[in-house]
């Protein structure tokens, strides 16, 4: 089994070093749920499909991360408080390759 | 005013299922969903996605599963008050409850079963400052009524389905449809796109993007939109509607202020016996409710959706007898007259 180390801002500004297992096929969202950073209804509400925009994030550091999917990419259209930076945390496995990697929650909307 | 055995908070599957449970104990059942089709989220957010822990189904689709469930219950002839939300409760002397919607609706019930999912759907809200102030007067979430848009001017914003599909609708309504999206790309059925790119070079809707509105203009109703292109300074259009299109998203709303135990913004219910709320006569089963070892999930809701209905038969028939029945062997009887039941044996000699 690896561990990565993740730094997550919670929605209050309040930064968390965290360990995500590479080898439980989670991504970010469910990592954050894990660890109860943001409350639990306010975040993956439609499960993981890209389709709420409830898991947007925003990247911190330069990890070259998974490229977008057009489902993803469209669903950031329709977002609102979308940065050059925003992501779905839906749409980001932990691999090992994200080892550091710095993230910030989007506001609920 | 609606009466009814159990009324059930929520058209999702859990919500559609206990009709079923409920008619097995001749119990009537009428649903209230804010969205205007039943299914909850499996008919608004994923219905052409596939589930694949639905017991005896390797794979169904999410809108098939809705399907099926309507027909699995339609001889307990349910009523539903579908595109209006529950608002208030008041618990009778009696012990039954009146529940009333936001449009006036009464639903006057023995037992309320809560199976609200993630609350009801509500538009998403642009972040825009003064937008609070001008809804109703020119800003509106949802067309309810095309005609008021009638020689009107018109700006829609959104890239997706319905902002597409208005702007078309619109463009043979209104007097000026302008629709404003912050890529140049939209996301929408083949057919919208193309119909909107048509109608764009006919000069029969305009389109801006990469744009926002930023602001609204006007005194007590709205006279024009701030628009902003990426990079650019902000312009001016003139119009009487705004109508922001950016999907629904589900909310807890009225019933987290039903006096309701809530906790990680869900309903704790007693999970070691029926699924009841800290009221008595309230049940809240599937997405909604919370207790240790809670999982959001379509099966953890209908074995929730059974249980509850066993409580509240005993509940409003407390000195009745009663044991389950398999309906292998007592069938099922409609309250619609029908009967479906395993076919019979014959015992006869072979000559």
């Amino acid at each position: 089994m690896q561990d990565i180390n993740i730094k997550i801002t919670d929605r209050e500004g309040k930064t968390h070093d965290i360990v995500a297992p590479t080898d439980m096929s989670m991504n970010l969202m469910e990592v954050v749920r894990s660890y109860e950073l943001a409350e639990e209804g306010t975040i993956g509400i439609c499960g993981g499909m890209a389709m709420c925009a409830s898991c947007q994030c925003y990247i911190k550091s330069n990890h070259e991360l998974p490229e977008m999917t057009d489902d993803e990419d469209a669903m950031l259209a329709e977002a609102f408080y979308v940065e050059d930076n925003s992501r779905l945390g839906c749409q980001i496995q932990i691999t090992p390759a994200l080892n550091g990697l710095e993230v910030e929650l989007a506001p609920e909307s | 005013m609606i009466t009814t055995d159990i009324l059930i908070i929520g058209a999702g599957p859990t919500g559609l299922f206990t009709i079923f449970e409920a008619g097995l104990l001749k119990l009537k059942c009428h649903l209230i969903d804010a969205l205007p089709q039943p299914g909850g989220q499996c008919s608004e957010i994923y219905p052409k996605k596939p589930i694949y822990d639905i017991p005896a189904y390797p794979e169904i689709l999410a809108g098939d599963l809705t399907a099926k469930l309507l027909e699995q219950t339609k001889q307990f002839e349910p009523g539903f008050t579908l595109g209006e939300r529950a608002e208030t409760i008041d618990k009778q002397e009696d012990g039954s409850f009146i529940v009333t919607t936001n449009k006036g609706t009464k639903h006057h019930a023995k037992v309320v079963a809560i199976a609200g999912g993630l609350g009801s759907f509500e538009p998403r809200k642009p972040q825009i400052e003064n937008l609070a102030k001008f809804e109703d007067n020119g800003v509106e979430y949802i067309i309810k009524e095309p005609e008021l848009y009638r020689d009107k001017k018109v700006v829609i914003s959104g890239g997706g389905d319905s902002a597409l599909d208005w702007a078309i609708f619109l463009a043979d309504v209104a007097s000026e449809v302008t629709l404003i999206h912050r890529r140049n790309e939209f996301r929408g059925a083949l057919d919208s796109v193309e119909k909107a790119q048509e109608l764009k070079n006919l000069g029969k809707i305009n389109i801006i993007t990469p744009a926002e509105v930023k602001g609204l203009l006007g005194n007590e109703k709205v006279t024009g939109v701030i628009v902003e292109k990426k990079g650019e300074d902000g312009f001016i259009i003139d119009t009487d509607h705004f109508i922001p299109l950016f999907g629904l998203s589900p909310k807890l709303g009225p019933i987290a202020n039903w006096g309701l135990e809530i906790e990680k913004n869900a309903i704790k219910v007693n999970n070691a016996l029926d699924y009841q709320t800290n009221i008595p006569g309230i049940y809240a089963i599937g997405d909604v409710n919370t207790y240790p070892g809670k999982l959001k999930l379509i099966l953890c809701g209908f074995h929730e959706a059974t249980l509850m209905c066993q409580s509240a038969y005993k509940k409003i028939f407390p000195d009745k007898k009663y044991v389950m029945k398999y309906t292998t062997v007592g069938g099922v009887q409609g309250f619609d007259g029908t009967k479906k039941e395993a076919p019979k044996a014959v015992i006869k000699a072979i000559q």
